[in-house]
């Protein structure tokens, strides 16, 4: 019988039967694709949720002491802020803020009015709990308010003394931000890649822990060598299924991502997304070299293990090294070259990048991305069938 | 038939084997007799050229099987001791798997597929997914699997560790009937009394040696025992006599 059927045999047998498991189809095609997307437009909404809101919403100032002030409320009114009278004193204050009823309390003294009039400080308390990130924006738009204010009186406190009130102001600083739209999104859309290739490694796992360490465990692996196939024949059977469990995981979750994509508000950020299907494609294609690299790197680590769980601590482990130059490369900022093309991950992940954000790619990069990770990928693929020629195979 | 001459095979410091040779002959059921560690598993996975031996070469139906170990193969039907199933596919796509692998076609598989399940009785599992099936269900697809391309030569790995009465006698009239079919079949067991009830010619291997061999008349001859069970004490017995002269 040709090699070719064998493979095929083989290819199709493992098909089979890992549709038909559901720990393999629910990691694979259900949890990992679909997790990711609902878990970007979560991200992506509580974004736009804060950003947007932070610039609408008025803000809540409990006061103690109301009827001290009543030029600084009537000022912070106009700025954006709902006075509202505390009913407590400073101790119910405190608790009501340390249990989260109040994001922060201001406590203005019975002196305000005579301290401002004589030209003196006055001593005011803003209680707020900083171990609360939510609390410390409002606490910190109040404290802005009360310091446009102080600004204002204080101006006019020089301008009645003869002193020009702009000496006081030494620096004018100025903060220009250049990112662009999709630069900004980029951020956010960086995480992407990490992820694409994070499912496609995941569509690809249990069925490589089970073509190896299963197939042992089982005991039906000694039966299948007595069969008058070359075991390269089986390696390559095995290795196209789990190719092809990575790549329909890859596709699910590029879909789950476009269509998800489209609904996202981005542009509310200031953002703009190209993500369409035509740039999805293209990941899908820059990706497939790397699912042979993946598939064959999970195989030849699993060939080395014995049981199904101890298969399930190594292959999971593995997950992070194709990673690891992904993270490398966002915390170091690296940018594309075509010495960096010769990288399996660290290529898919800048050529995915630049898509994303709409760059022009250079054909030698996505050139040297796809030959250096088949041939990769080659590599491990002959260390798999040399590792199935070994005797301590069947333990 | 297969002929084993001069076996050695060594895991790391431990010899398994130290010069193993023996022939189970067409038409004859042959017993791998010895103790658990003794060495027969390692024999029959060399015979199965799924492992090579350091020294010494086995002969199938005429040919090395070290240097035409796919030839060879073909005309071995192997039920290794771990002989797991497929659990997500049915009983018959189990076999029909293995069929494939042979290069049988479709037709010829399922034909055979029909034939296998009257005589091992698997009418009521042949459709269902493996996964659950009772020891003995399991042994049965397992020797229909091994079966399936009619081989020349059937290697069996202690077949009826684990089985209950009902399915050793069944799979003791499949041996049988293997052997009428002027098959050769060789098993190996560590069970004296079944061993005598099946076979015609007994091997009887310790610390990787063969100690006796023969038809069970001709063993109880050269022992000089009274039954077979007697013989195997004293068979098993002698490497440390001989080692402790040598």
């Amino acid at each position: 019988m040709s090699m070719w059927r064998i493979i095929w045999s083989v290819f199709c047998k493992e098909v089979v039967e890992n549709l038909r498991d559901r720990r393999t189809m629910f990691s694979a095609f259900l949890f990992v694709p679909l997790m990711g997307p609902l878990l970007f437009a979560g991200m992506t909404a509580f974004m736009v949720d804060r950003v947007v809101g932070e610039a609408d919403e008025r803000l809540r100032l409990p006061v103690i002491g109301m009827e001290h002030a009543h030029n600084l409320l009537q000022f912070t009114k106009e700025n954006g802020a709902d006075v509202i009278a505390f009913a407590g004193d400073i101790q119910q204050a405190r608790l009501a803020v340390r249990d989260g009823r109040e994001n922060f309390v201001l406590v203005l003294p019975s002196s305000l009015g005579d301290k401002l009039i004589a030209g003196k400080a006055v001593p005011i308390d803003i209680i707020w709990d900083s171990s609360n990130n939510k609390t410390q924006r409002h606490a910190s738009r109040a404290r802005a308010l009360l310091n446009a204010y102080a600004s204002q009186v204080g101006a006019l406190r020089l301008a009645t003394r003869g002193i020009d009130s702009r000496v006081m102001e030494v620096f004018d600083v100025r903060s220009i931000d250049i990112a662009t739209p999709s630069g900004r999104a980029l951020v956010l859309l960086g995480t992407l890649t990490y992820f694409l290739l994070f499912s496609l490694l995941m569509g690809g796992l249990y069925l490589a822990i089970d073509v190896t360490a299963g197939e042992r465990e089982r005991g039906s692996l000694e039966s299948l060598l007595c069969l008058p196939v070359g075991r390269a024949s089986l390696v390559l059977g095995k290795l196209g299924a789990t190719v092809l469990f990575m790549l329909m995981a890859l596709s699910i979750t590029l879909t789950a991502l476009v269509i998800s994509m489209q609904f996202l508000p981005l542009e509310k950020l200031g953002m703009s997304s190209n993500f369409g299907p035509l740039v999805g494609l293209k990941i899908a294609g820059i990706m497939l070299p790397m699912s042979i690299f993946g598939a064959a790197l999970l195989f030849v680590v699993g060939s080395f293990t014995r049981t199904y769980r101890e298969a399930q601590t190594w292959l999971g482990a593995m997950l992070a090294i194709p990673t690891l130059p992904i993270l490398f490369a966002s915390v170091a900022n690296v940018r594309a070259s075509t010495l960096l093309m010769t990288v399996p991950s660290l290529s898919q992940h800048l050529i995915a990048t630049s898509l994303l954000r709409g760059d022009v790619v250079d054909p030698i990069h996505v050139l040297v991305s796809i030959t250096s990770t088949l041939l990769a990928g080659c590599i491990l693929i002959w260390v798999a069938t040399r590792l199935y020629q070994r005797e301590k195979l069947l333990g | 038939m297969i002929a084993v001459e001069q076996l050695e095979k060594s895991f790391g410091t431990v010899q398994a084997l130290q010069g193993v040779s023996f022939a189970a002959k067409d038409g004859r059921i042959t017993g791998l007799l010895g103790a658990n560690g003794a060495g027969k598993s390692t024999a029959l996975r060399i015979i199965s050229t799924v492992i090579r031996a350091d020294r010494g070469r086995v002969i199938i139906d005429g040919l090395d099987s070290a240097t035409h170990s796919l030839v060879a193969r073909r005309q071995l039907g192997v039920l290794p001791h771990a002989s797991g199933l497929y659990p997500n596919l049915t009983a018959r796509e189990n076999i029909h798997y293995f069929g494939t692998m042979h290069g049988l076609d479709r037709e010829t598989i399922e034909q055979r597929t029909e034939i296998w399940t009257t005589q091992l009785e698997m009418q009521e599992i042949i459709d269902r997914r493996t996964k659950g099936f009772s020891h003995g269900q399991k042994l049965k697809v397992a020797l229909a699997r091994t079966l399936i391309h009619l081989p020349r030569n059937v290697i069996l790995d202690e077949p009826t560790s684990g089985l209950d009465i009902a399915a050793t006698r069944a799979l003791r009239d499949l041996i049988r009937s293997l052997r009428d079919q002027g098959r050769c079949v060789l098993f190996s067991s560590h069970v004296m009394q079944e061993v005598a009830a099946l076979c015609d010619d007994i091997v009887i291997i310790a610390r990787g040696r063969v100690i006796a061999s023969g038809t069970p008349e001709q063993i109880l001859a050269i022992t000089g025992a009274a039954d077979l069970e007697e013989a195997f004490v004293r068979a098993t017995g002698a490497p440390s006599e001989q080692s402790q002269v040598l």
